[in-house]
């Protein structure tokens, strides 16, 4: 009987960059890692306005995108993911894009959204689409989540520009634990 | 008053709310090369007590926070 031992597999250049020293010897840039799960509007929202601030502070931010939290990198075009009939349910009931976030509670089928993008608008609050492309500009790394896009059925194509690969748990739990402070939303 | 006079940039941030005034800041001070200064207009009262922090944080020196009315006024110098 023979026993196949398989060779692990290289580390992505993702894992690579954590080991990176600090660059200049100067004070260590702090790090901050957002996991963004839910996907609601007014938590898409906190994700965005933490992520670009801490950006703008120069803190180097990641944020990883899992469950509900990967529909906000789907491109705006795309109206429906997935490839058999579940999956495409769920992105029926759910539909893809930031644009599309719902609120937790009080939705009212899309009312609740709109009066608060509304009453934004009138105090010069950014919606989240913005404040996303504004942490983009600023450095913010936009990581989706591997078995979420799996198991939703959907591709990297599907997803807005300067995304980087899709990587999994294990991964986003190191980034987490070398980073000043980690949030889960 | 010669620091006034040596402003590179502008950042209106006139009418915005946080973190708009200093994410736009961030956004337009990268552009920037060290010693150059940027001037920045905001309304949102949060800000002043933002910039103060903001150039803690990142090192760029808020060599000016003055008010007219209800218009802010910060002028910063790059790191």
């Amino acid at each position: 009987m023979t026993a196949t031992l398989t060779r692990p597999e290289a580390p992505t250049p993702l894992a690579d960059e954590l080991d990176e020293p600090v660059a200049d010897g100067a004070v260590k840039t702090k790090e901050l890692v957002i996991v963004a799960e839910s996907g609601d509007l007014e938590r898409t929202w906190a994700t965005t306005i933490l992520a670009s601030t801490a950006a703008a502070g120069e803190m180097q931010v990641s944020i990883f995108f899992t469950f509900w939290g990967l529909f906000t990198l789907v491109r705006p075009e795309v109206r429906l993911t997935g490839t058999n009939w579940m999956q495409k349910m769920l992105a029926m009931m759910n539909r893809p894009g930031i644009d599309h976030a719902k609120l937790s509670k009080l939705n009212f089928a899309g009312m609740g959204p709109w009066m608060m993008k509304k009453l934004a608008k009138q105090y010069g609050v950014a919606e989240p689409r913005e404040l996303l492309q504004m942490a983009q500009a600023l450095g913010v790394r936009l990581i989706p989540c591997q078995m979420t896009m799996d198991m939703m059925g959907i591709t990297a194509d599907q997803l807005i520009d300067g995304v980087e690969p899709a990587v999994g748990a294990a991964t986003a739990l190191e980034l987490m634990t070398n980073a000043d402070a980690s949030l889960f939303i | 008053m010669t620091v006034t006079t040596n402003v590179t940039k502008t950042v209106d941030a006139r009418g915005l709310s946080c973190p708009l005034p200093i994410v736009k800041t961030a956004l337009a001070i990268k552009e920037l090369g060290s010693g150059d200064m940027i001037e920045v207009l905001a309304t949102d009262p949060g800000s002043t007590k933002d910039f103060v922090a903001w150039s803690k944080t990142t090192g760029h020196e808020l060599v000016e926070s003055t008010v007219d009315g209800k218009v802010f006024r910060y002028i910063l110098r790059k790191k």
